[in-house]
């Protein structure tokens, strides 16, 4: 049981690193981002490709979290930029687009998908209490889990840059009033997301696939859980991801097993799953009809 | 509004001028070929495509003495995308044979296309449990083996080591049925858990935690491709490994596992109809040829795909290139003899293969490569299936 | 509709419409024949969702499900033996209908993006559902053995018969909406979508205006639902999935958002270049790519808006 906590855990700050950077962009610069799992992708792809050049697991996640925020700085000020003003309708043409271009453009580079290893010290378990072992590179994603949150919200709310970001978020008329160079925070806040992404990309990658299209499905999670936290607010996209990350991973384990006792296997295996992922919809349908506006709102 | 539709219309028609081929009359032998070749599970689709590839170069380029057209398509792991390409294989290209998919639920969804218009499947992997039995057609040929086939070795040999307790996990599709139906038909122990897991699925820490606390005596699992790479990579960094018994049918501790996971797979034991080992001409062949020409060691896939040529091969050959006539084809593949990799083998009634099955043990070869070796007499001996007699063909 | 098409035009396109399945079939090319009619029957699609998001100005992300609920209700009826054409029909839009009642009345109590959301949302949970369904093929989709009858000496295995079935349904669609948004209550629709505050206050309920407007769109994409699973033999879960509801918003915006046919332009123009690009690449999704981005950046009310006066670019400020 506790196992299964720590993986919803460990689900969701992954979760939240990539919310964190959509709902900055959604909340400040009022674009439906849904290019935003490619970014994750490339993250990942980056990764793999650096750790096998570098031999190194640290260096080549260092160095591809670093080559994907330029790659998205470059793509927000070229392109993305032009789209700002730009309705809600061209912006999820354009982005969808992008998704196409980003998918193809990485497979004639290295092909469908690419082999991510964690690293061979942390391929075994660490004992957490006794009979209780748990795989070290899930706990050592926590680890970086946590801290990056922790950074975020030191640099959010404590830093000059955080209260420009926060002032943009809250109201972009008033914060360009007030002085704020606009341009340079935003492709500031775009290269940030595009790293957070990256982060996630690459510590994900050794435990799912790297393959062409997995941006795809955690996208949609991660706008779940941006709606459920708030469009803007990054202490939203905290709770929303662990909200989530804790609804899907118990619901996939807990309702499998239940529905096991009462029906056949097959039946409880195909049910279990499909009622956890619906939990999930479900959970932001509530409080979208509670609380419209997402449980902690970042606009104004 | 005008514009854009006489534009579209002359983009209409000339993509309808541009890109229909009128259907030559055949001096060649046309296949069409549709396999998984990207994602996670791409090496499977790969290995099978290199290998019949292969036969076909060994052979001058040409199937039982007839030019050899392959045309290859990647299915994407997708049921509809496969079925879109068997339709057009079938439809537009009008293929002599249809051959190459990997996963049994992509090959259902295209084979009623193929029987539809009278083109012959011949399968180098899939061969679920219905077409053995009731649903059975004389236009699919499982090349391979029936899908119980393995499980029921591996259920066997389970037996044979007189083991209490198995945790069994399978994907929830036609294959993962049939592997578990497979294993529970001839293992006389208890089974403490029966799992099924989403077809594609990456992340088994739940799935893992589950069987920690049932602390069975044996985990089996049948995990083709990406999903057994993950899976034995989290079930040895979970430490499961220390207590707990992993067997595997073939599929989940061939080569290309072997090359993602490591050395943690040394010792594990699987049950298979081939080997690289199998001291046949055909085989040794084979394994050199392949070595030298994809520098790596073929898989079970690799073998299927090999054999499936080889078989077009005799088969066109015996009907000295006669391949219009389907009904007279399809007796023709039904008995003609070839040189398998895997020794001898012939068809059911109901045109599965009746063969040996193997029990392997991953050791190290001369060179201190992690292969699988075959140990022991064959598990199951010219064994068919169970469903042959729900077939009406004779 | 701001723009009309000539009806010699219209007429012309038809005579081109059944002209060309005849001149293929001649020359043998029935699988192009097949081709076609799949294209149709997004273009149906497709023209249901431009009816809420043209003409509406609702950004729906969920339409895919209503395709896939009408194109379920055919395929489990024919599995379990119910092959009437007229009967398997009508309970798809029977059903797609109710099921955009359902999500119609909570979804529009919500709008902008949240509403963008929650259509997501419904769609998503019905994708599950139907995925858990092992009954009916979950996620490997369902074969179903023949195709609807109707009766009347029609055999819809037949790809010709076939086509111009979807052929009539086509017009069918098209004289639908073209009455529609002619008549007061398409003036009211439009009206709503301007201002809808406005128009609550002159007394026509915009709540109820746009949730029959959202009941008809999904109905006729149920229709679209049950011809797919027709063409295809098969229908999979992946019918409903997210990305499917966006290729629909793309094929939209394409021919021309809030346009009678643009759905229609969209889907044809998408559907044939994919076709096309992949005859000679592997990678045509890079090539589409690249396109729908042009069309993005150049024309962004569609492509025709390339051979009109230029409008005035829509942005937040008037949108």
């Amino acid at each position: 049981m506790l196992e299964q906590a720590l993986n919803g855990l460990q689900f969701g700050l992954m979760l939240f690193l990539l919310a964190s950077g959509l709902t900055l962009v959604f909340g400040i610069m009022d674009m439906i981002n849904l290019a935003h799992g490619a970014l994750y992708m490339v993250g990942a792809f980056l990764a793999a490709w650096l750790v096998q050049l570098t031999q190194s697991f640290l260096s080549g996640v260092l160095l591809a979290v670093g080559l994907t925020a330029v790659v998205g700085m470059l793509l927000e000020a070229t392109l993305l930029r032009t789209l700002y003003a730009r309705d809600h309708l061209s912006q999820v043409l354009a982005t969808f687009a992008l998704i196409l271009i980003i998918n193809d453009s990485v497979r004639m580079i290295w092909g469908s998908d690419l082999a991510l290893s964690a690293p061979q010290a942390l391929s075994g378990p660490v004992q957490l209490l006794p009979g209780l072992l748990y795989p070290s590179y899930r706990l050592v994603i926590i680890a970086v889990g946590l801290a990056i949150a922790l950074l975020l919200f030191v640099l959010v709310t404590r830093t000059r840059m955080g209260a420009w970001v926060r002032a943009g978020a809250s109201n972009r008329e008033m914060a360009m009033a007030m002085g704020i160079n606009i341009k340079v925070l935003f492709t500031g806040v775009f290269g940030l997301g595009a790293a957070l992404c990256a982060v996630a990309g690459a510590m994900l990658g050794p435990l799912l696939a790297v393959q062409v299209g997995m941006g795809e499905n955690i996208l949609i999670l991660a706008f779940v859980v941006i709606v459920i936290g708030g469009i803007g607010s990054v202490w939203g996209a905290f709770v929303g991801a662990i909200l989530v990350g804790f609804v899907d991973t118990m619901g996939r384990t807990l309702l499998p097993h239940l529905f096991r006792e009462i029906f056949s296997p097959q039946f409880a295996s195909a049910a279990g799953p499909a009622v956890a992922s619906i939990l999930v919809y479900v959970l932001m349908a509530v409080v979208l009809f509670v609380r419209p506006q997402g449980l902690f709102s970042g606009r104004s | 509004m005008s514009f854009p539709l006489v534009k579209s219309l002359a983009a209409l028609t000339a993509a309808a001028t541009l890109a229909i081929q009128p259907a030559w009359a055949s001096d060649k032998v046309k296949i069409g070929f549709v396999s998984t070749l990207s994602g996670p599970s791409a090496a499977l689709g790969v290995d099978i495509r290199d290998a019949f590839m292969l036969a076909v170069k060994l052979n001058g380029g040409k199937l039982g003495g007839l030019p050899a057209d392959v045309s290859i398509s990647d299915d994407q792991f997708k049921p509809d995308v496969g079925k879109q390409l068997f339709e057009r294989y079938v439809k537009r290209d009008k293929v002599d044979f249809l051959t190459g998919v990997v996963f049994s639920n992509i090959m259902l969804a295209g084979l009623p296309e193929a029987v539809d218009n009278k083109t012959i499947y011949l399968s180098p992997n899939a061969a679920p449990s219905p077409i053995a039995g009731a649903q059975c057609t004389p236009y699919f040929f499982a090349v391979s083996w029936p899908n119980d086939a393995y499980h029921e070795a591996a259920g066997q040999y389970a037996t044979n080591l007189k083991v209490k307790s198995a945790y069994l996990l399978a994907p929830n599709y036609q294959a993962g049925k049939d592997s578990l139906a497979g294993f529970k038909r001839f293992f006389k122990g208890n089974v403490s858990g029966e799992v099924y897991t989403k077809l594609g699925q990456l992340d088994y820490s739940a799935e893992l935690a589950e069987i920690r606390a049932a602390k069975p005596e044996v985990v089996y699992t049948f995990l083709p491709g990406g999903m057994g790479i993950n899976f034995i990579k989290q079930f040895m960094a979970a430490g499961l490994n220390k207590d707990i018994r992993l067997i595997q049918p073939g599929f989940g501790s061939d080569q290309d596992v072997i090359r993602a996971v490591g050395n943690d797979m040394l010792g594990i034991f699987d049950t298979a109809h081939w080997g690289l080992d199998l001291p046949n001409e055909a085989n040794k062949k084979f394994v050199a040829e392949f070595e030298k020409e994809y520098k790596r060691l073929p898989t079970i896939y690799a073998a299927q795909g090999y054999d499936t040529a080889l078989l077009i091969d005799a088969a066109v050959r015996a009907a000295n290139g006669k391949i219009e006539d389907k009904e007279a084809m399809i007796k023709t593949l039904k008995t003609v003899k070839f040189n398998s990799v895997r020794g001898d083998f012939r068809f059911n009634t109901n045109q599965y293969p009746i063969q040996n099955y193997y029990l392997r043990e991953i050791q190290k070869d001369a060179q201190g490569r992690l292969v699988n070796r075959i140990v022991g007499q064959p598990v199951l001996t010219n064994h068919g299936d169970a469903y042959v007699k729900d077939c009406p063909m004779k | 509709m701001n723009r009309e098409t000539p009806p010699w035009l219209w007429t012309l396109l038809l005579a081109l419409a059944i002209a060309l399945p005849l001149v293929l079939h001649a020359r043998g090319q029935d699988y192009y024949i097949s081709m076609i009619s799949r294209m149709m029957i997004y273009g149906i699609a497709a023209c249901s969702l431009n009816l809420i998001l043209g003409f509406g100005g609702l950004v729906s992300f969920g339409h895919a499900a209503f395709v896939g609920i009408g194109a379920y209700a055919v395929g489990i009826m024919i599995t379990e033996g119910v092959t009437s054409g007229w009967l398997n029909f009508a309970v798809a839009m029977g059903v797609s209908a109710l099921a955009a009642a359902v999500i119609g009345a909570i979804s529009l109590r919500t709008r902008g993006v949240y509403f963008i959301m929650i259509t997501l949302a419904f769609a998503q949970m019905i994708y599950y559902l139907v995925n858990s369904i092992k009954a009916y093929g979950g996620d490997e989709g369902l074969n179903i053995k023949s195709r609807s009858n109707f009766g009347m000496g029609l055999d819809l295995k037949n790809d010709l018969t076939f086509y111009f079935v979807v052929l009539l349904v086509l017009v069918l669609t098209l004289v639908i909406i073209s009455r529609m948004m002619k008549s007061r209550f398409g003036r009211v629709i439009l009206a709503i979508r301007d201002d809808d505050t406005r128009v609550d206050a002159i007394g026509f309920p915009a709540y109820t205006y746009k949730w029959v407007l959202f009941i008809i769109a999904g109905t006729l994409g149920g229709l679209a639902g049950a011809l797919m699973v027709n063409h295809q033999n098969y229908v999979s879960p992946n019918l409903m999935h997210w990305t499917q509801s966006g290729t629909l918003m793309i094929m939209v915006i394409l021919g021309g958002v809030g346009t009678l046919s643009g759905g229609l332009w969209g889907a044809l123009v998408l559907l044939i270049l994919e076709d096309l690009i992949a005859e000679y690449t592997v990678y045509w999704q890079f090539y589409i790519g690249w396109f729908l981005l042009a069309v993005v950046l150049l024309a962004p009310r569609g492509l025709s808006s390339l051979f009109n006066r230029p409008k005035k670019l829509e942005t937040k400020a008037n949108a």
